[in-house]
């Protein structure tokens, strides 16, 4: 844990010698919110409502899952970028170095910049929080951050599993995408809006449904029955992270085996 | 004129052998696709507004839009052209005897249709075999169709000329991500990506259609449904011209100034 | 110190097919071949060695290294490094070694060198009074107390290398490896890595391996060469046992007022090169002396001019690599 910090430590300065160029992206982050809401009010506005969802509730759910990518983004993005690390054979640097190799690539990236992000898509989501039809009692406060926590456990799996991804081959990321963009658009908005069984595998295989609709039905007061399966969902989506790391072990076990 | 056509092939040729890249993008497109489609059905069979678009025009839009997304694209980067700048080896185009500017519109032009060529075919085959109304439909005549081929491909130079403004902008502010960022989400927003044109308020649709960006992908995909009746096309053809010729003259002129004061990275 | 044993590794290659048709065929059913990377190789290093690792691009070269600092498990074979396997107990063994991959940085790119250190120290769980006492001996040996405050990516080359190498120095490792380490150097850096090479070794007692395409490095540090083309080690030994093997052939270059359409062979002449009216003559002088080639082949052509040369490093390897025909 003291080396992470001295990993961030270091980034973080790097960081701090582009000024401008670190201002601009963490103002291109800031906005990043702004269309999806846009989107969501336009939509609203056409249709009424979508899958029985009003806007402040609709925003907190896309503005807390931004909320966890955003902070997974920041952190973990050594695993989703690792293809690069892969190609330009920084991981064999990371292989020759006596650590475990989750916390180098872990600490090879911080995004300080995602900053914007986080402060962008907070903003959306306290607005939201007050704009939600509820009395905010000390059950929801908790659920509401293990939904956010969950988000950030769900997000920073799907990177290591894009970084394993790369062991194998280090073209095609843009399946990765599927992976990671896909779930957070897809999971923009509660996922029961697409009246689809689909929405089972986020319960199931990538569980950022705990991050989303699950917790936010017991939130809104939408959950009649099983209130309690629904405040616990968040749990999924924090264990998700452990089968990742799994596989992670998996992929440098290949990795040493053929090499780059 | 002939070392420009020869460097489109290379890097065309060079671009097709991405295979993987290319299931690997024709599968998010698919799920892309899926999503959308799945969203707005659920939408659709909700609400009892009235539609701006049957439901069978815009799943088509969107299966059109995630098959030529390849040539829409407004914030496609050419990490290549950005590793080029940020590395200094820039230099190396600047002494060749030819123009920056043309060169690399080629560029990223060949790469455009290479990565097109390769994943347009399957996601059409397969949402033509999709059940009514999830799937591609016929186009709405074969005037709409014709006129569909060549507002897209006219709208592939606009867009091309979009992403060459991007890549020049690099000169300055040496980040890739900054200005990708910032301009991708607004531009895809003003084209009709997050949500399509139609279904957006009127009094929005006509300030967006003034800007270059729904010339791109929805302007044709809307012929092509029959959304924009051929006869009504027109209009949207010259914008088109005009705004290609506006974005194309806008980065020759900057890229002139740029190499005039030129800092070269790590040089 | 080091017992590589019947080392075997092949890789599969993707091959790819030209044309657009090509690409399409390849996406739907990828070829592919096995390349043996490594065949059968052993050999054994002893502890305070300098050992040249030569050979082409391609030979496997740079698959021995990374087997030896476990970044790769190979088939089969039997290796050991300080009485440990390489691959088995990573993180024990990596503490023991020292990498320098030639051209790729270590050292974290935007901020002064020290901190880069720093951050090494940590990785390496260094003790502080051992960190303090390692970076000040590299500091000076290597002439570096000026780079420390600069941010890496404004040293030049040479400036960086010599940071590079104290980064792969910091731990006390007893092994170093050195990945073309001179690569690109000018002629004073060149020589002041190579003279800090030669110190670590005799003074600390460090396992140095050096893979190079620089003969001058080989000249200057290497006792012992390995030679390895297509996967196999052609030639283990003393460097000097090398150039008495080729002292015997000299080269005698020769003007000539007109072209010559080629030179005769005769008793001696082991090979020779004409371009334009200018003929390159390698021959052996136990077999035929200078002067009487000299004047063989003044008896057969218009001499302007002529110049005489003993063979240096290059062309031994050169010669090496003709001889195995890699």
């Amino acid at each position: 844990m003291k080396l992470y910090f001295k990993y961030m430590k270091i980034l973080m300065r790097s960081q701090m010698q582009y000024r401008s160029s670190f201002l601009m992206v963490a103002l291109g982050q800031l906005i990043y919110p702004f269309p999806l809401y846009a989107g969501v009010v336009l939509l609203v506005g056409r249709f009424g409502e979508i899958g029985g969802w009003t806007v402040p509730e609709l925003t907190f759910c896309f503005g807390s899952l931004l909320i966890s990518y955003s902070i997974a983004e920041a952190f973990a993005r050594g695993f989703d970028l690792f293809s690069h690390m892969v190609r330009t054979g920084g991981f064999d640097r990371v292989l020759v170095r006596p650590r475990s190799t989750i916390l180098q690539v872990l600490g090879s990236r911080f995004e300080l910049n995602r900053a914007g992000k986080l402060a962008g898509s907070l903003g959306l989501y306290i607005w939201a929080a007050a704009n939600l039809d509820i009395l905010w009692s000390i059950d929801k406060v908790a659920v509401a951050f293990f939904m956010a926590a969950a988000g950030v456990f769900v997000f920073s799996g799907i990177f290591v599993l894009a970084g394993v991804w790369s062991f194998w081959t280090i073209s095609g990321n843009e399946l990765l995408n599927i992976l990671t963009d896909g779930t957070r658009e897809m999971a923009r908005f509660p996922l029961d809006v697409y009246k689809s069984k689909i929405i089972l595998l986020f319960v199931f295989v990538v569980p950022i449904a705990s991050a989303n609709f699950l917790p936010l039905l017991y939130i809104t007061g939408k959950a009649l029955e099983n209130r309690l399966l629904y405040a616990f969902s968040p749990l999924l989506g924090l264990l998700f992270i452990f089968p990742c790391l799994l596989l992670w072990k998996t992929g440098v076990r290949h990795y040493k085996s053929t090499g780059s | 004129m002939k070392a420009y056509l020869s460097f489109f092939r290379i890097r065309f040729l060079n671009n097709l052998q991405y295979k993987v890249a290319a299931w690997a993008g024709m599968a998010t497109q698919f799920v892309w696709g899926g999503m959308y489609i799945l969203l707005y059905s659920a939408i659709y069979s909700f609400s009892s507004s009235p539609k701006p678009m049957e439901l069978d025009q815009l799943t088509t839009y969107v299966w059109l839009q995630q098959a030529f997304l390849a040539l829409i694209m407004l914030w496609y980067r050419d990490s290549g052209l950005f590793d080029l700048i940020l590395s200094g080896d820039v230099a190396y185009e600047l002494v060749r005897p030819v123009n920056l500017y043309p060169m690399w519109y080629a560029r990223l032009l060949s790469q455009r249709l290479a990565g097109v060529l390769l994943r347009f075919a399957p996601i059409i085959i397969v949402s033509i075999l999709l059940p009514f109304p999830y799937g591609l439909s016929a186009p709405a005549s074969l005037p709409s169709f014709m006129l569909f081929l060549g507002t897209l491909l006219n709208g592939t130079l606009l867009t091309v000329a979009y992403s060459m403004l991007i890549s020049i902008s690099m000169f300055r502010t040496l980040s890739a991500v900054g200005s990708l960022t910032l301009f991708g989400i607004l531009s895809e927003f003003l084209a009709g990506m997050v949500i399509p044109l139609p279904l957006m308020p009127e009094s929005l649709q006509k300030i967006l259609m003034v800007l270059p960006f729904w010339l791109t992908g929805d302007f044709p995909f809307r012929i092509y449904t029959g959304h924009i009746p051929v006869q009504e096309a027109l209009g949207g053809i010259m914008l088109q011209f005009l705004w290609t010729a506006v974005l194309i003259t806008a980065g020759v002129l900057w890229l002139r100034s740029i190499k005039k004061k030129i800092v070269l990275q790590g040089g | 110190m080091i017992d590589v044993n019947n080392l075997n590794k092949s890789f599969k290659v993707y091959k790819r097919k030209n044309g657009a048709f090509g690409a399409v065929r390849s996406m739907l059913r990828p070829d592919f071949e096995y390349i043996q990377a490594l065949d059968d190789v052993s050999f054994s290093i002893g502890k305070g060695e300098i050992v040249g690792y030569i050979g082409p691009n391609g030979a496997g070269k740079s698959t021995t290294v990374k087997v030896l600092s476990g970044i790769l498990v190979p088939d089969s074979g039997t290796v050991t490094v300080g009485g440990l396997v390489p691959w088995k107990d990573r993180k024990t063994h990596v503490a023991n070694i020292g990498v320098v991959f030639g051209q790729k940085s270590q050292l974290w790119w935007d901020v002064p060198v020290h901190d880069s250190f720093e951050l090494l120290g940590d990785i390496y769980r260094l003790p502080q009074d051992k960190y303090q006492k390692n970076v000040s001996m590299l500091t000076e040996l290597l002439d570096l107390s000026d780079l420390m405050p600069v941010p890496v990516r404004q040293l030049s080359l040479g400036q960086r290398v010599r940071c590079e190498i104290a980064a792969s120095l910091l731990h006390e490792p007893g092994i170093l490896f050195l990945d073309e380490p001179t690569i690109g150097l000018d002629a004073v850096s060149k020589l002041a890595v190579r003279k800090f090479i030669r110190e670590i070794n005799k003074e600390k007692g460090v396992t140095v391996i050096l893979t190079t395409h620089d003969t001058g490095d080989i000249e200057a540090l290497a006792e012992r060469i390995l030679l390895i083309g297509k996967g196999r080690i052609l030639y283990d030994g003393k460097f000097g046992d090398l150039k008495k093997r080729f002292r015997g052939s000299r080269t005698l270059k020769v003007h000539f007022s007109n072209t010559p359409c080629g030179i005769p062979m005769t008793g001696g002449i082991l090979n020779s090169r004409v371009m334009e009216n200018v003929a390159e003559i390698e021959f052996n002088p136990d077999v035929i002396t200078a002067s009487d080639l000299i004047s063989y082949i003044s008896g057969l052509f218009q001499i302007t001019d002529l110049e005489i040369n003993t063979m240096v490093a290059e062309e031994i390897i050169a010669g090496l690599y003709r001889e195995y025909k890699i």
